[in-house]
């Protein structure tokens, strides 16, 4: 019986097996393949060496990955602060309120992430929505805010606050309001039930939602591009330029390798600590 | 156990609740005593959830004020109010053990971890859980030792009053009758006020010292389980109970009560009703009996068995009197020996009938 449940779940899954082998397996199988290659090369039929990654760490690419992994943290951080109190009120306190915003913010991503960032280019440039207006009606001068971390960070937040927001309400949505009474029927303030409750009961939903916006905050690059102006190399882009400019597919690809591991790191972590059974309502 | 020179612990006067047009309470007053063990009970949509959240502070009143020991408390939260309320889904915390669940009342006051535990153990034997589970998740308990973990959360901070939300209503019968029984042996012995909502008479009649009946947002009736039996004061409490024999009457002379629904005449209680008066008289099933022939009684009615069911301890049977079915009961040993469908004569004594005001 066990047995035969295998085989038709093994079957059921197997168009997509073969998909993601082929689309997702292989290229990786690729790139890992590719980082071990001697460098400036385009072949994979050669003797293996790590020369890509002793340049990685001879040279400064580890301040790349530090600015990708710092901007990453500072994004996850201000996105748990800015989200938490909303998807709270989505999930406990809004009723249908909440679906029109989840509407809205769903809307946000039907239109291409370059073009809302060059939306904000407009917004917060030298002479741009902001500091004209500002001059215009209140004559108060300011430079351009663009081109430096802050606005990256903005950048990002800004992109990336859906994979949060939307996690957290599904977690929040799980603490049960009786349970929520219960406690401060037994003396515990406001503060006390967050802190006991809610928190510990919403953890899977926030650490979903901070591992994947941790994940696509370290593999982005479009903010640092367009709003830090180069300011900032990131990882990302590092690994864009060695593919591109560089024409140096094995040092792109130890690059990449170095990334996905970090990441993988993060991930497991996250997930080891993660039911996600329970997220998804199987108990 | 009359309460009169009891001091009253929590009073209320004119409470009303209304949610937009509907209105849940209509205008409740009711003491409740010190130390007592007092049940609410009413149907689905009688309003008995509405007024526990606001005796617990989770709701307030539209109007009417609620006051314990004289102190008015409308607008007081529940984690401010020395109550403390256990819910029909228990609401344990699931990411807790047995012990954190006990002693989470005493960590918000600061109690310090070794009196905390102390306490948590105290409760653990006091009703009868195992010292070890003081370490065992909430998750991994039977539904009765999740019940009692409730308890003895709710009793761990001291609290004056104790409420409880159905919280026996999800178990089975048998576990349900055990803990029944167990929670009037706490009552008991912490000599705490207890304040019960359900929806079963039954359960209320096993564990209460009085009894309210509410009905549409009002109270219909409230006193000892004795008086809610014995002298409900209207057809909606006498039903509320179970199977009870109603018969439509108009008072005649010479304490006769005449049928309404069919061609008979009963012995009128005392203190009945005027002459030409209707009402309903009220004849539980234990009281009738199986007349022998030539036996008395002051109320006899001839019938034909229809069907008799067995209770456990007791038989309950179906008597049909022209066109009316009466229900009988009988102790397993007095049972009745004849044939279904066979003609008797049933009949009861004057005293143990009742009469109540006809329904307007």
């Amino acid at each position: 019986m066990q047995s035969e449940q295998n085989r038709e779940g093994f079957l059921c899954s197997l168009p997509v097996l073969v998909l993601l082998a082929a689309i997702f397996v292989a290229p990786l199988l690729v790139i890992f393949g590719f980082s071990v290659m001697p460098g400036k090369t385009f072949s994979l039929l050669q003797a293996p060496t790590l020369e890509n990654f002793a340049t990685i760490v001879n040279q400064t690419y580890y301040q790349s990955l530090l600015w990708s992994l710092g901007l990453s943290f500072a994004t996850v951080v201000i996105l748990l602060v800015v989200c938490y109190p909303l998807a709270f009120a989505m999930a406990k306190v809004f009723g249908t309120f909440a679906n029109v915003i989840t509407v809205l913010v769903v809307l946000t991503l039907f239109v291409s992430e370059n073009i809302r960032l060059f939306g904000w280019v407009l917004v917060l440039m030298k002479g741009g929505l902001l500091s004209g207006g500002l001059k215009a009606w209140l004559g108060i001068e300011m430079d351009s805010l663009l081109y430096d971390v802050p606005a990256i960070i903005f950048g990002l937040v800004y992109v990336y606050l859906p994979f949060m927001l939307f996690p957290l309400v599904l977690g929040i949505a799980m603490v049960p309001e009786e349970l929520r009474q219960a406690a401060s029927d037994l003396g515990a303030s406001r503060w006390t039930v967050m802190r006991e409750i809610d928190l510990p009961l919403a953890l899977p939903g926030i650490l979903v939602g901070s591992m994947l916006t941790f994940v696509l905050c370290a593999g982005a690059m479009a903010e640092s591009k367009l709003l830090g102006g180069q300011k900032v190399i990131v990882m990302a882009d590092e690994i864009e330029t060695a593919f591109t400019y560089g024409q140096n597919w094995p040092l792109g690809s130890a690059l990449s390798v170095v990334l996905i591991i970090l990441i993988g790191f993060v991930a497991y972590f996250v997930l080891r600590r993660v039911d996600l059974d329970r997220i998804m309502g199987k108990t | 156990m009359s309460g009169t020179e009891r001091d009253v612990a929590l009073k209320l006067r004119g409470i009303t609740k209304k949610f937009g047009e509907f209105s849940a309470l209509n205008g409740i007053d009711l003491d409740i005593f010190d130390g007592e063990f007092i049940t609410i009970v009413g149907p689905s949509g009688s309003g008995k959830t509405t007024l526990i959240r606001l005796l617990v502070g989770m709701d307030r009143p539209t109007a009417g004020d609620i006051f314990l020991r004289g102190e008015r408390i409308n607008d007081v939260p529940a984690s401010r109010r020395p109550t403390c309320m256990v819910f029909q889904s228990l609401a344990l915390f699931p990411h807790r053990t047995v012990g954190q669940n006990i002693e989470f009342s005493l960590k918000i006051r600061k109690v310090a971890p070794e009196a905390r535990r102390k306490r948590a153990l105290e409760l653990i034997s006091l009703l009868h859980l195992p010292q070890e589970y003081y370490d065992k998740k909430v998750t991994q308990c039977s539904g009765g030792e999740q019940q009692r973990v409730a308890l003895a959360r709710a009793l761990a901070f001291d609290p004056e009053i104790l409420f409880f939300d159905e919280p026996l209503s999800a178990l089975d019968f048998r576990l349900r009758k055990t803990l029944e029984k167990e929670l009037k042996d706490i009552h008991r012995q912490t000599g705490k006020t207890f304040v019960y909502i359900t929806h079963s008479l039954e359960e209320a009649m096993v564990m209460s010292d009085r009894i309210a009946i509410m009905r549409k947002g009002e109270i219909e009736q409230v006193g000892d389980p004795d008086q809610i039996y014995n002298e409900p004061v209207n057809r909606f409490v006498a039903e509320f109970m179970g199977e009870v024999n109603l018969f439509q009457v108009r008072a005649g002379g010479e304490g006769r009560l005449e049928a309404t629904e069919f061609d008979g005449t009963f012995a009128a209680p005392e203190d009945g009703l005027q002459p030409g008066q209707e009402g309903i008289l009220m004849v539980r099933p234990e009281v009738i009996r199986f007349l022998a022939p030539c036996e008395a009684a002051d109320c006899v009615l001839e019938g034909t068995v229809y069907n008799e069911y067995a209770l456990g301890s007791r038989v309950q049977y179906h008597v049909r009197v022209d066109g009316k079915m009466l229900s009988v009961e009988k102790l397993r040993e007095d049972r009745y020996t004849g044939d279904l469908d066979s003609t008797v004569l049933i009949g009861w004594d004057v005293e143990d009938s009742r009469v109540l005001a006809a329904e307007s």
